[in-house]
């Protein structure tokens, strides 16, 4: 090939730029997903919850989560006298393998699926004190377990009790929110699995989410808003004895 | 000047701690990762690595791809919304391969009872039988079709 001067000029800045590219790095394994267009959250409808277990089932199959501990899980909440300052709560392994007959069918009985709620100001991330917890620009409270410690301190500060330290790894862990599926425009593995709908994964900054259209005309709640973390996994139809 | 007759100490003080802050900078330049503060106080890179997990379950998109014959059966049945994996399991292997991962046959007299088994914390809407009274340990298929299971004058709809 005969390159002239001429040419050589014209590919030099185009070469420059290549080399920019080169030097970037290679690209997020989702080339379509950009991080400022989403903000995620869950809606979860208790009216609907069949407390079968399949999203914790499907949680520990998807993540890879030791036996005997939950990034997601079910409890049975068993309220006498309408007396709602002392539930009687139960959560047998998780709910992995559902739930055994209610031994008392009076009061109100109803189950409650629970999840690290993906606060816009979660405690957990502001005590890590290495960066190795954080909320990603999309929402979710992420682990990154290269830099995690173990040192605990995010387990204890969770209000909702979400994260433990995983034994094989002896690293902070918790729901992810399914981040290796919503950045790829499939729903959380609790979602996807879920008979009859209770939860939804939501993304709040899509205005064609039927999230919008749920809060706008529901009693929805979060749990334990006194705490501030402006947590964002809501409960619709979560009744007061629910802590 | 008497003040700085011995102004000797202090430069070689001063050069100790500039090579000392030389060779903090340098570690940490090298030690702490290029995409550190990319977004925030940690690893930015971290959330490219947690997006690369890899998948278990395919998600029902995946299935209807090929099964669209289960897809007509389930469209007008009451299991209509219930996606596929949340009966079958996990099955992104088998979508990846169709032909040399197949999927495990089901038990329906336990695969049923997991969501149908009478509970009194269950909404009262949501169809529950005691199994053990209604089906005396039967497999449900024996009467009921699982892709659209209600029993009508016709058999199985």
């Amino acid at each position: 090939m005969n390159l002239t001067r001429r040419h050589l000029l014209l590919l030099l800045p185009a070469a420059g730029v290549a080399w920019k590219y080169v030097l970037a790095g290679t690209p997020e394994s989702s080339p379509n997903y950009r991080l400022a267009d989403h903000w995620w959250g869950m809606l979860i409808d208790l009216s609907k919850c069949i407390g079968c277990g399949n999203c914790v089932r499907a949680c520990q199959a998807e993540n890879d989560v030791p036996d005997g501990y939950f990034r997601t899980w079910v409890e049975r909440y068993h309220v006498t006298d309408y007396d709602i300052e002392n539930p009687v709560v139960d959560s047998p392994d998780g709910g992995k393998k559902g739930f055994p007959p209610a031994k008392d069918a009076s009061g109100k009985n109803f189950f409650v699926p629970k999840l690290c709620n993906h606060c816009a100001d979660s405690p957990c991330t502001q005590v890590c004190p290495v960066g190795a917890t954080f909320i990603s620009p999309d929402g979710v409270v992420l682990v990154d377990k290269q830099y995690c410690l173990g040192c605990r301190y995010c387990v204890q500060a969770c209000p909702y009790g979400c994260r433990f330290i995983n034994p094989k790894t002896n690293t902070a862990e918790k729901c992810t929110l399914c981040y290796h599926r919503i950045t790829k425009g499939l729903t959380t593995a609790c979602c996807e699995n879920c008979p009859t709908g209770a939860r939804q994964l939501a993304d709040l900054k899509n205005p064609n989410d039927p999230i919008h259209e749920f809060l706008k005309t529901h009693s929805v709640q979060v749990l334990k808003p006194s705490m501030a973390t402006h947590a964002k996994v809501y409960y619709n139809q979560l009744d007061g004895s629910v802590r | 000047m008497t003040a700085f007759k011995d102004a000797g100490h202090l430069f070689r003080v001063a050069a100790v701690f500039l090579l000392g802050i030389a060779v903090f900078l340098g570690l940490r330049g090298f030690l702490v990762p290029k995409s550190f503060g990319q977004y925030g106080h940690y690893r930015g890179n971290a959330i490219g690595d947690i997006a690369a997990v890899p998948l278990h379950y395919a998600g029902h998109e995946a299935c209807e791809g090929c099964h669209a014959d289960v897809l007509e059966k389930k469209k007008d049945g009451r299991h209509a919304r219930v996606n596929c994996e949340a009966c079958h399991g996990p099955l992104a292997s088998h979508a990846d391969d169709p032909t040399s991962v197949q999927p495990a046959k089901l038990d329906t007299a336990v695969l049923c009872a997991k969501c149908h088994e009478a509970n009194a914390a269950k909404p009262k809407s949501f169809p529950q039988v005691a199994t053990a009274d209604h089906s005396t340990g039967l497999p449900c298929d024996t009467c009921h079709q699982p892709h659209s299971p209600a029993i009508t004058a016709g058999g199985t709809k």
